[in-house]
């Protein structure tokens, strides 16, 4: 590999700022009485607290797993602060009051809140640290009927909708990073979209970590009753600072008869510097029910931050005829590494599920693609395709492909299939001849080799999400 | 002169494979290489490409007048230097029409010249496509994925009559093709050929001379250019085949 190519790669994080605001922060340390104290800053319903309770008691006798293809310390869970808020809490609805600290920020990650300079038909909930700062265009939504908003908000204004659905597709006592949410989470975006309605606008959720030694703890629920339909995408960012800081997420979205959920990540955290200093662990839950006959629920992620990315977002095939996606790409760079996937549990009859995923190594990461596809006993004539593609870059990367495939039932048609390739000199040399730059030349194979996956993003997310890959991958062929 | 190769000497992975080439091409020109396995002329073309495998080690590659030695290869393939690669490279996921228009809009960006739009792009494109005798669902194909030997050559000549060289190198661009393929590629070839660009092509058979005629032939044995000539000189090899040559070189070597 030419040295040029090694240069390439190493563009530096762009999201990396810290914006200066007073926060309301606890001091770091779990135990009940913080949980209380979450609780209480929020001011929940009694229900909310003993979920709360009965997550963290389960937590405290439970051990971080260890199966995972990656390399890590385990968080020191009592050097963390759970609850972090910018002290100027503003008031929904109402951009004046946001602290324009804030607004600036999301300007600066090219997320502008103000109504009038955003993409055309996307509402925006905004997360800042540990709550909501704003949600916009409610207006719109509420005239369709659909809710969308903080999840805070939703505990206080619609206690039965959360309440009949919170933990039941992914329980609390799940595994040891969604119990741990469970206890503590913060806040995350709600959405309810009613019988017969189709979402009139993209829903977008941006993530943003700020405060330093803080936790990120969001908890999303979805909820799509029958025939119904909405399109939601999540985007995130954070500084650079040199710990590593725990960002643990859990997803819920349960799809009703005939309905269907899309839902995009575009994930960008601090990935540590190129020694492998700092950077986020990005260890999360996402989960999906296909709950009625008929209904969809569809994932697509651009993986391309995180020191680790660990998560593998699932569909549960219940209704019958009901189909899950999982659409991938994940980038790992520098040192970074990640051991993502996906589950298809085909419970119902005549469900299908497809699997592409692509994976990008390059520098010294480590990049592993798990994925599971179970076909229960009653659900006759499953179908799964998977494809799972990995792409080297260098020398000293790795790619890893752990597929598991469990049938329970012959009439089961399961395909997978496998490939790994590098990016050659050969290909970067024949796209220079054609007068293409190096920069130019890798970001063709890039996308063309992610083609598929960039297809399901929606159009300006497509967009941003081809730019992240090549802020990423700069310098990295070698 | 567009092309003059002073004296070069290129080494890959510590092996000399060039031992002192030199080679002046004028516009208006086709010239031929010829030369057994291992003779080094297609080394040669790729290292007048850029192709970072090769190393040069003694001479200079003068294109227009000035040195291109320091050149990536997109520079020199923005000067107006081309290569038709005698195993075109596939790129899963990019169609033909997006590398052509980069390509060609990079080109045009890089001679400060306004670039096409997609739908311009595609009307100039078309007729391209019918200089080589291809369909143009082909634009919408990946790159060389999945494609035919001969498929995949035509497509080197689309991609050189959409960038519009100066100096085409044709690296065994006749291998591999049946008669009317051969032919296809040839009337392409020909029909791009004009007084202002020069043609180069690296060939192991004579068969492609018959379709196109060069103004020289050069015959390379052993990294050197053990003989130059007219168009009789390849009917000569034809005959007689490289070992009259390789003596010949011997015995220079020796003298």
């Amino acid at each position: 590999m030419s040295t040029d190519v090694k240069e390439f790669i190493d563009k530096p994080y762009e999201s990396g700022f810290r914006t200066d605001v007073e926060a309301d922060q606890f001091p770091p340390g779990l135990n009940e009485d913080v949980i209380r104290g979450i609780s209480a800053k929020k001011e929940e319903p009694e229900w909310m607290l003993e979920f709360r309770l009965k997550a963290y008691r389960h937590w405290e006798e439970m051990e971080e797993p260890d199966w995972q293809n990656v390399d890590h310390q385990t968080p020191d869970f009592d050097a963390i602060s759970y609850y972090s808020a910018p002290k100027n809490k503003p008031k929904k609805d109402s951009l004046d009051e946001v602290d324009p600290k804030i607004l600036e920020t999301y300007e600066k990650l090219g997320i502008p809140l103000d109504e009038q300079k955003m993409l055309q038909n996307v509402a925006v909930d905004a997360v800042f640290d540990s709550v909501s700062v704003v949600t916009t265009f409610q207006e719109k939504l509420k005239e369709a009927g659909v809710i969308f908003c903080s999840i805070s908000e939703a505990i206080q204004d619609h206690p039965e909708l959360v309440k009949e659905h919170i933990g039941t597709v992914v329980p609390y006592t799940d595994n040891f990073y969604a119990t741990l949410n469970s206890a503590v989470f913060s806040d995350g975006s709600f959405v309810y979209v009613p019988e017969g309605v189709d979402c009139p606008m993209e829903l977008s959720t941006y993530f943003r970590i700020n405060a330093q030694h803080t936790g990120q703890f969001e908890r999303t629920l979805i909820i799509c009753e029958d025939d119904a339909t909405v399109s939601y995408l999540e985007g995130c960012t954070a500084p650079q600072y040199d710990e590593n800081q725990l960002h643990a997420a859990v997803v819920e979205l349960v799809a009703k008869e005939n309905s269907e959920i899309k839902y995009s990540t575009v994930q960008n955290w601090y990935p540590g510097d190129e020694d492998g200093k700092g950077g986020i662990y990005n260890f999360v839950t996402k989960r999906g029910m296909c709950q009625g006959d008929n209904s969809k629920i569809s994932w697509t992620q651009v993986e391309t931050g995180s020191a680790i990315t660990w998560k593998y977002p699932s569909c549960v095939l219940k209704g019958d005829n009901s189909t899950g996606e999982f659409y991938s790409v994940a980038l790992t760079n520098n040192h970074q590494q990640a051991d993502t996937g996906t589950k298809m549990i085909h419970l119902g009859e005549n469900t299908r599920s497809k699997i592409i995923s692509k994976g990008i190594s390059a520098g010294e990461s480590q990049n592993s693609y798990r994925g599971q596809v179970k076909v229960t006993p009653r659900a006759t004539n499953a179908r799964n395709y998977s494809v799972c593609d990995s792409m080297l870059i260098g020398q000293e990367c790795g790619a890893h492909t752990f597929p598991y495939i469990d049938v329970q039932n012959e009439t089961a048609q399961v395909e997978h299939e496998a490939s790994t390739s590098r990016i050659g000199e050969d290909q970067l040399f024949y796209l220079q001849q054609r007068g293409l730059d190096e920069e130019d030349a890798i970001s063709m194979i890039i996308k063309g080799f992610c083609k598929e996956v960039f297809q399901e993003l929606p159009m300006e997310f497509a967009v941003e999400a081809k730019k992240l890959l090549g802020i990423q991958l700069e310098g990295a062929v070698g | 002169m567009l092309l003059e190769i002073e004296n070069l000497h290129v080494e890959a992975e510590g092996t000399e494979i060039l031992k002192g080439i030199d080679l002046k091409v004028d516009t208006g020109q086709i010239h031929a290489i010829m030369g057994p396995n291992g003779s080094g002329k297609s080394t040669l073309a790729k290292v007048i490409s850029g192709h970072p495998d090769y190393e040069v080690t003694r001479g200079d590659i003068l294109f227009e007048g000035e040195s291109i030695l320091e050149d990536e290869p997109d520079e020199r393939a923005q000067d107006g230097i081309f290569m038709a690669f005698q195993y075109p490279v596939e790129v899963p996921g990019v169609t033909n029409s997006v590398l052509l228009r980069q390509a060609y809009n990079a080109r045009q960006e890089a001679r400060g010249e306004q670039p096409l739009d997609p739908l311009q792009f595609d009307d100039f494109v078309r007729e391209k496509c019918k200089l080589v005798d291809m369909d143009p669902d082909f634009l919408d194909r990946n790159v060389n994925v999945g494609f035919s030997g001969g498929e995949k050559k035509r497509n080197e000549i689309l991609q050189m009559a959409v960038l519009e060289p100066k100096l085409g190198l044709l690296d065994e661009t006749d291998s591999g093709l049946d008669i009317d393929a051969l032919r296809t590629v040839a009337d392409g070839i020909k029909s791009l050929a004009g007084d202002d660009n020069a043609y180069v092509m690296v060939t192991h058979y004579q068969r492609v001379l018959e379709y196109i005629e060069p103004n020289h032939v050069h015959v390379m044995v052993g990294g050197r250019i053990a003989k130059s000539g007219d168009k009789d000189l390849a009917v000569t090899v034809e005959e007689k085949g490289y070992d009259w040559l390789a003596d010949d070189i011997e015995t220079t070597g020796a003298a």
